[in-house]
């Protein structure tokens, strides 16, 4: 995984509240392999007409929201289905960074095992920055993970991101390899359990 | 530094039922409060084909096929499944089958007579029991916290990791315990509790949460109605749900396939006896209902917390004090097609649908029917059972033969209209009165506007052609 310190550049004032993953993509779009790229499915229904032409007024299509790598948005972003995808969506459109009051649990999780920051920003420095924004759409915002600040302006303010997930982010380290250093405390750990569980194992052999 | 935790049973003080599940599973643990899960129980469907893939691409192999289990539910067709003709969704049957052919995992696959949704399926099978950590790249994984489980939906890198070492790094979840006591009205259910409870709390209400369903309503809820409730967990952002195992518990799982037996079975239920919140363990949060002053709710806008009474109206944004809030409600309204104000019961609607992991066990099918029983829908509708084996059931009840002479379509098991990945979906601009856990925009369709509610009211609103009061509809009925 690419490591995340320092992202600057335009932000796309989402600003809507509530998006669950379902509008992050659509459940169709799901059957492509990762290696075709998700970036085009991105809020496909919200962005695009039934035809499947851009609504112009849409903030990611038009600029400076379509070349962003910051997205900002109200509360609870990435409620709802677990579908990984909406993080690839995000990822392959160009996003690193996502400034929101509140996410989706498991949304989040996902993020970050991408390369995605999903930083908790409080309500008022939301509101103050989607203001920003719609005053000055060009508006430079820059997100440095180091510092867990977020500045605009001459505002700079701190955001919240869970430790791990931090040091995750800043190194790019990969779950799977932490897990494997600790092989002999999982196998210690399977039999004691089984030992002291023997019914968590599986009751039945299919063929029985 | 990490700290193994053994089995991390010599812990002191009250500890509620949460407290009991993770110290049981507890690999080892980090300073920052993170621990690595061993994890009990794992379902895969064909979703998870991006996690089979990022196996593939590291090599890796499945570490514990045993207790992986393969269900094929999101993508089978409901209907004419000897020729599956979308050429797509015939791959993504395909996928699943060689996948858990290649890892030596059991699959309930789309030909299987065990087949169905795999949070019908799991509880169904026995392999949903009290104790158990389970996971499944699916959000509504919280229904098995029914059984007193520590069950939750990951992500598909997520579920690679738990394919190849069998654990997960979980943070802890602080407490949450909402209790309904008081007795519930005639045609008062499960679905309305949980409606009602994120209607109160909110979309976000319980995020970071793991709560627990108590009270005297819980109590009396069958395992399907409990199953409901914690299903919808997700809907409130809760990391998931759970309710106590108790008789009600050991009845259910008793003679199931994969279920514990004799001897085994005795000492499993010893255990799980234990298990229930110690009398004064302490919550996080606490929330209390009165299941008395619950009345039969629908959804009218875009997000699960947009619930009210089917006696209530459509809110009103120009009343809202908080002008984010009025914006939201603004747009739900021109999405959903409804105005400010309006009245809920009476919106004409254009189909139903009854069926998903929320309601569509043999129990949420008898409620349905016993309202359409000889009566006809005015509006077409799909009823998809959860599982085969509900579906044979249910048609041994006869049904079957009530929906279907009430003028609605009855079909096979899988996820159908509740997602639309099968091809089963509302048209755009249509209202469908839906049994299932989500209206979120375009879910069951572009476009397709969404309201959820329980199967005895989207059999209701089948018969009025509208949204409309079921209570009425029940005098003199069983
Ligand atoms: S029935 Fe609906 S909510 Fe349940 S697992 Fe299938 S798609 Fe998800």
């Amino acid at each position: 995984m690419k490591p995340l310190v320092q992202v600057a550049g335009h932000a796309c004032a989402l600003g809507l509240a509530n998006v669950d993953t379902d509008q992050l993509i659509p459940a169709r779009f799901m059957k492509r392999p990762r290696s075709e790229g998700y970036g085009d499915f991105l809020m496909h229904d919200l962005r695009r007409d039934e035809e499947g032409a851009e609504k112009p007024g849409f903030p990611l299509n038009r600029e400076p929201g379509r070349s962003a790598s910051i997205l900002v948005a109200r509360r609870n972003f990435g409620s709802g289905s677990s579908r990984e995808a909406a993080v690839y969506a995000l990822a392959d459109h160009g996003i690193r960074v996502i400034l929101a009051p509140t996410y989706g649990d498991i949304f989040a999780s996902n993020a970050v095992k991408n390369g995605l920051l999903p930083a908790v920003l409080g309500e008022e420095e939301i509101e103050e920055l989607l203001a920003a924004l719609a005053a000055v759409p060009e508006q430079h915002v820059a997100v440095d993970l180091t510092t867990c600040t977020v500045s605009w302006g001459n505002r700079a303010v701190p955001f919240q991101i869970d430790t791990v997930w931090r040091e995750q982010l800043l190194n790019g380290w990969d779950d799977i390899d932490v897990t494997r250093s600790f092989s002999n405390e999982i196998a210690r750990f399977r039999t004691a359990t089984e030992r002291e569980r023997p019914w968590m194992k599986r009751g039945r052999d299919p063929g029985a | 530094m990490v700290r193994s935790a053994g089995n991390g049973k010599a812990r002191s003080g009250p500890r509620t039922l949460f407290d009991k599940l993770w110290a049981d599973h507890v690999v080892v643990e980090r300073p920052s409060g993170d621990a690595l899960l061993w994890i009990d129980r794992h379902f895969v469907h064909e979703g998870s084909f991006h996690a089979f893939n990022q196996l593939k691409a590291r090599g890796g192999r499945v570490a514990e096929p045993g207790l992986t289990f393969g269900v094929a539910d999101h993508y089978v067709p409901t209907r004419d499944r000897d020729h599956v003709g979308n050429p797509e969704i015939a791959r993504m049957i395909d996928d699943l089958d060689a996948n858990t052919a290649r890892h030596g995992i059991e699959l309930f696959g789309m030909r299987d007579p065990r087949q169905g949704i795999v949070h019908v399926v799991g509880p169904e099978q026995g392999l949903t029991l009290p104790g158990l950590t389970m996971v499944c790249g699916d959000s509504h994984t919280s229904t098995h916290g029914a059984f007193g489980a520590y069950a939750f939906g990951i992500g598909a890198s997520e579920v690679a990791h738990v394919l190849m070492t069998q654990t997960l790094w979980q943070k802890k979840p602080r407490r949450m315990r909402i209790t309904i006591d008081g007795t519930p009205i005639a045609g008062v259910g499960a679905k309305d509790f949980i409606l009602s409870i994120i209607a109160a709390i909110g979309a976000d209400g319980a995020r970071g949460h793991a709560v627990e369903y108590a009270g005297a309503a819980v109590r009396s809820l069958s395992m399907a109605g409990r199953m409901t409730m914690c299903n919808m967990s997700i809907e409130a952002g809760a990391r998931c749900g759970m309710i106590a195992p108790d008789e009600t518990t050991f009845r259910w799982i008793e003679g199931r396939p994969f279920a514990p037996k004799g001897a085994l079975l005795e000492q499993a239920a010893e255990s799980w006896r234990r298990l229930p919140s110690d009398a004064d363990a302490e919550f996080d949060r606490e929330i209390s209902l009165d299941a008395s002053r619950i009345a039969p709710v629908v959804t009218w806008g875009t997000s699960p917390e947009d619930a009210l009474p089917i006696d209530g109206t459509v809110p009103d944004p120009s009343r809202e004090a908080d002008e984010g809030r009025a914006a939201a409600i603004r747009d739900a309204l021109a999405y959903m097609g409804l105005s400010a104000g309006q009245k809920l019961s009476g919106i004409a609607i254009d189909r139903v649908f009854i069926g998903s992991c929320t309601n569509a066990r043999i129990e949420d099918l008898r409620a349905a029917a016993s309202v359409l029983a000889g009566r006809k829908a005015k509006v077409p509708g799909l009823v998809s059972p959860g599982s085969a084996q509900v579906k044979r059931q249910a048609e041994e009840e006869g049904l079957d033969r009530i929906f279907v002479e009430a003028g609605l379509d009855w079909v096979e098991s899988g996820c159908s209209m509740c997602v639309g990945m099968n091809g089963d979906s509302v048209p755009a601009g249509e209202r469908c009165a839906s049994t299932t856990n989500r209206n979120f925009r375009g879910r069951q369709g572009p476009g397709a506007r969404t309201h959820l509610m329980s199967p005895a009211m989207a059999a209701a609103a089948a018969v009025a052609g509208s949204l409309a009061d079921v209570r009425p509809m029940l005098e003199g009925r069983s």
